[in-house]
């Protein structure tokens, strides 16, 4: 159930979408249901072909799901076309109009809603102060750059207000550093608007510094909703654990169950504590897969795992250390730089593994 | 805000000038064609030229005299009797209106069903474009008179449309349609469609449809969308097509000349009369001359029309 504090923008409801029919039938999306309450900047995480675009065309109404429904702001919009939908998209194309200016482009809803003209004006050059671009109000798309492109395709989704902003992957075509700004200013932007961001990306560190939760999908299907520290350090699924940041897969045995928590046993012999995912209460002596991330796990004198370096690799603020575990298993350890490198560990040398307190996580799979 | 800034995303802004050397190879290049252009069509505009300065001959040809007698005739015609009385040619007059009349019709007819047909084929999956596009081109296989008398087969009076317009009673007697405006103009459309529809498919085909969802989103209905996005953008494929419809429309000689019969002349007709039986080819070569300038009058009124700047229309 949505919390009373916050009003809900958009509900999907057990949505399906299948292309095609027949044997060559592809379930884009699978029983999909996801509440997002307003003024949330909300992710969909995903690899590609994992319906996250799909998703965000039918909230956008450019596809009819299959089964189920969206409703916003508490009522069905699935007989709505696009344009009758106070949804707006950025394209990740940004799909700017090249016979139009950018002044032209921003303007262009408000036109079409039938604004009166001084209205629109004032709206755009509001848009082009919000987003930086005044000195380009009458330059075409072609004339400025992609990172100019990207900030007007924005101001043009804002420009009339939509309930929800729609964002597919806005982020993809632009450069590293080019990036890192626009995430700052994309953020910045969602908070200042208050309006409810829906943000496509296949971009896990996007997600985790971006979002407010963060949806993390998979042939279909929605596998974990969540806030990014949730999904990071608690994560469900093998895949979410797998597909956000670097982890190692330990495999236990469970000893005791109760609720979130668990206690596992290793094969070493050792008993840890771990996280269990919701909905999950596996039975004593069942086997099941750990998580512990890099950065968790530290290098100590005496710990549940013990290993040899197989390789250790110099990154500037930290070292990795690729440890060949007794079990045969390859852990990956972090370690932070320290300005003096006294007594690390090297290639060859035997070592132990200290994991501490709330660093461990049951997954599912 | 440096240069390099305002240069298009990816744009190579250090691409080297030409050489020397690559400028006079690609003179020779261009040569073969140009030796064939100036052969082909300035030589033979070149005497059409000077005919139209000289006298007819009694059995056609000319008389090498110098005279503007072709050029005035264009336009005026002299009493038989009395050679001081001058009226304008308003026959000639007549030709020369109905054939930009036809042209421009036939023009807007072939943008309408154009139109459509082009948004047809560049809608289809990438690999069965080809197989439509060659079916519009298939008109191209029969010879222009065949197809010609194919269509006149249709709608002359016992023809296949009256026929069967009569057989379920919408008429008692035939429509006259052979041998009228309609029928040019049906000929025409018919005949020039192709030459609309390709290069309509070639800037559709060039359309980012992301665009048209973009507009779709931002609150415009699918008319609108039409009005305010692709026809803008499909603006330079129209312009092509009308050049190439309207062109050779207004100059058209098989099309009237078997569905108009020989009451609704157009200009072709009119010049092939002055070179065959008005055994004046001086007023023929001034007919034609004329004819280029309107064709070249259009053809500024088209570039004008293209290099105006988007900005100021949509401001």
């Amino acid at each position: 159930m949505p919390s009373s504090a916050t009003r809900s923008d958009i509900e999907v409801e057990k949505l399906s979408k299948v292309f095609g029919s027949g044997e060559d039938a592809v379930r884009a999306l699978d029983d999909v249901s996801l509440t997002i309450p307003e003024n949330e900047f909300f992710t969909l995480l995903g690899p590609s072909g994992c319906g996250k675009t799909t998703l965000l065309r039918m909230i956008a109404g450019f596809e009819q799901p299959t089964s189920g429904r969206i409703k916003l702001g508490g009522s069905d919009i699935d007989d709505l076309p696009p344009n009758k939908r106070p949804v707006n998209t950025v394209f990740q194309s940004y799909a700017l109009f090249p016979h139009m200016t950018v002044a032209q482009n921003i303007g262009f809803a408000l036109k079409m809603l039938g604004k009166p003209k001084a209205e629109i004006d004032e709206t755009v050059s509001r848009m082009l102060k919000l987003v930086k671009m005044e000195p380009m109000a009458n330059r075409k798309p072609a004339q400025i750059s992609g990172g100019q492109q990207q900030r007007v395709a924005l101001a043009r989704a804002l420009a009339p207000r939509p309930r929800v902003l729609l964002l597919d992957e806005p982020l993809s075509a632009l450069d590293l550093k080019l990036r890192k700004e626009m995430q700052v200013e994309l953020k910045r932007l969602q908070a200042e608007t208050g309006i409810t961001f829906i943000f496509v990306t296949h971009d896990q560190e996007e997600a985790l510094t971006m979002s407010d939760r963060i949806a993390v999908m998979s042939a279909g299907k929605v596998l974990q909703v969540g806030p990014p520290r949730e999904i990071y350090n608690h994560p469900a699924e093998r895949f979410v654990a797998d597909f956000i940041g670097d982890t190692n897969f330990i495999a236990a045995k469970i000893e005791r169950a109760n609720g979130r928590s668990a206690t596992v046993r290793l094969p070493s012999g050792t008993a840890l504590d771990a996280g269990l995912p919701e909905g999950l209460s596996p039975g004593e002596g069942e086997s099941v897969t750990l998580v512990v991330r890099p950065e968790h796990a530290k290098l100590a004198a005496e710990g549940p795992l013990r290993g040899t370096v197989e390789n250790a690799v110099y990154f500037g603020t930290d070292t990795h250390f690729h440890i060949r575990l007794d079990t045969g298993d390859l852990f990956i350890l972090r370690s932070q730089n320290a300005a003096m490198a006294n007594g690390l560990p090297e290639t060859g040398d035997a070592v132990s593994i200290a994991i501490p307190e709330g660093a461990v996580q049951v997954v599912r799979g | 805000m440096s240069a390099v800034e305002l240069a298009p995303h990816g744009a190579d802004t250090t691409k080297p000038k030409a050489r020397r050397g690559d400028i006079a190879w690609r003179w020779w290049l261009v040569m073969p064609a140009l030796i064939v252009l100036l052969l082909a069509a300035s030589g033979p505009l070149l005497i059409v030229l000077v005919y139209s300065f000289l006298e007819p001959g009694n059995f056609g040809g000319v008389v090498w005299n110098f005279s503007t007698d072709g050029w005035f005739q264009v336009f005026f015609t002299r009493d038989i009797f009395d050679e001081t009385l001058v009226t304008p040619a308003t026959a000639h007059l007549d030709i020369f209106w109905r054939s930009i009349k036809l042209a421009l019709y036939t023009t807007l007819i072939t943008a309408i069903l154009g139109f459509p047909t082009a948004w047809f084929i560049a809608t289809r999956a990438p690999d069965v474009r080809p197989i439509w596009l060659f079916l519009v081109t298939i008109p191209f296989w029969t010879n222009l008179v065949i197809r010609t008398f194919a269509i006149m087969e249709v709608i002359r009076n016992e023809g296949l449309v009256n026929n069967v317009l009569r057989g379920v009673g919408i008429v008692s007697a035939p429509i006259q349609m052979l041998f009228t405006d309609f029928a040019i103009l049906l000929g025409m459309a018919y005949v020039f469609l192709p030459l609309m529809v390709l290069p309509l498919y070639a800037s559709m085909e060039k359309l980012d449809f992301k665009l048209l969802e973009a507009g779709y989103d931002l609150y415009a209905s699918r008319l609108r969308v039409l009005w305010h996005i692709v026809l803008p953008l499909v603006k330079p494929g129209f312009i092509a097509g009308s050049i190439l419809v309207f062109i050779p429309a207004i100059g058209a000689y098989v099309t009237p000349r078997i569905l108009g019969g020989g009451r609704n002349l157009m200009l072709g007709n009119l010049i092939e009369l002055q070179f065959g039986q008005g055994r004046n080819w001086p007023l023929g070569s001034a007919l034609a001359l004329t004819l280029l300038v309107i064709v070249v009058i259009a053809l500024l009124f088209y570039i004008r029309s293209t290099s105006q700047p988007e900005g100021q229309r949509h401001g």
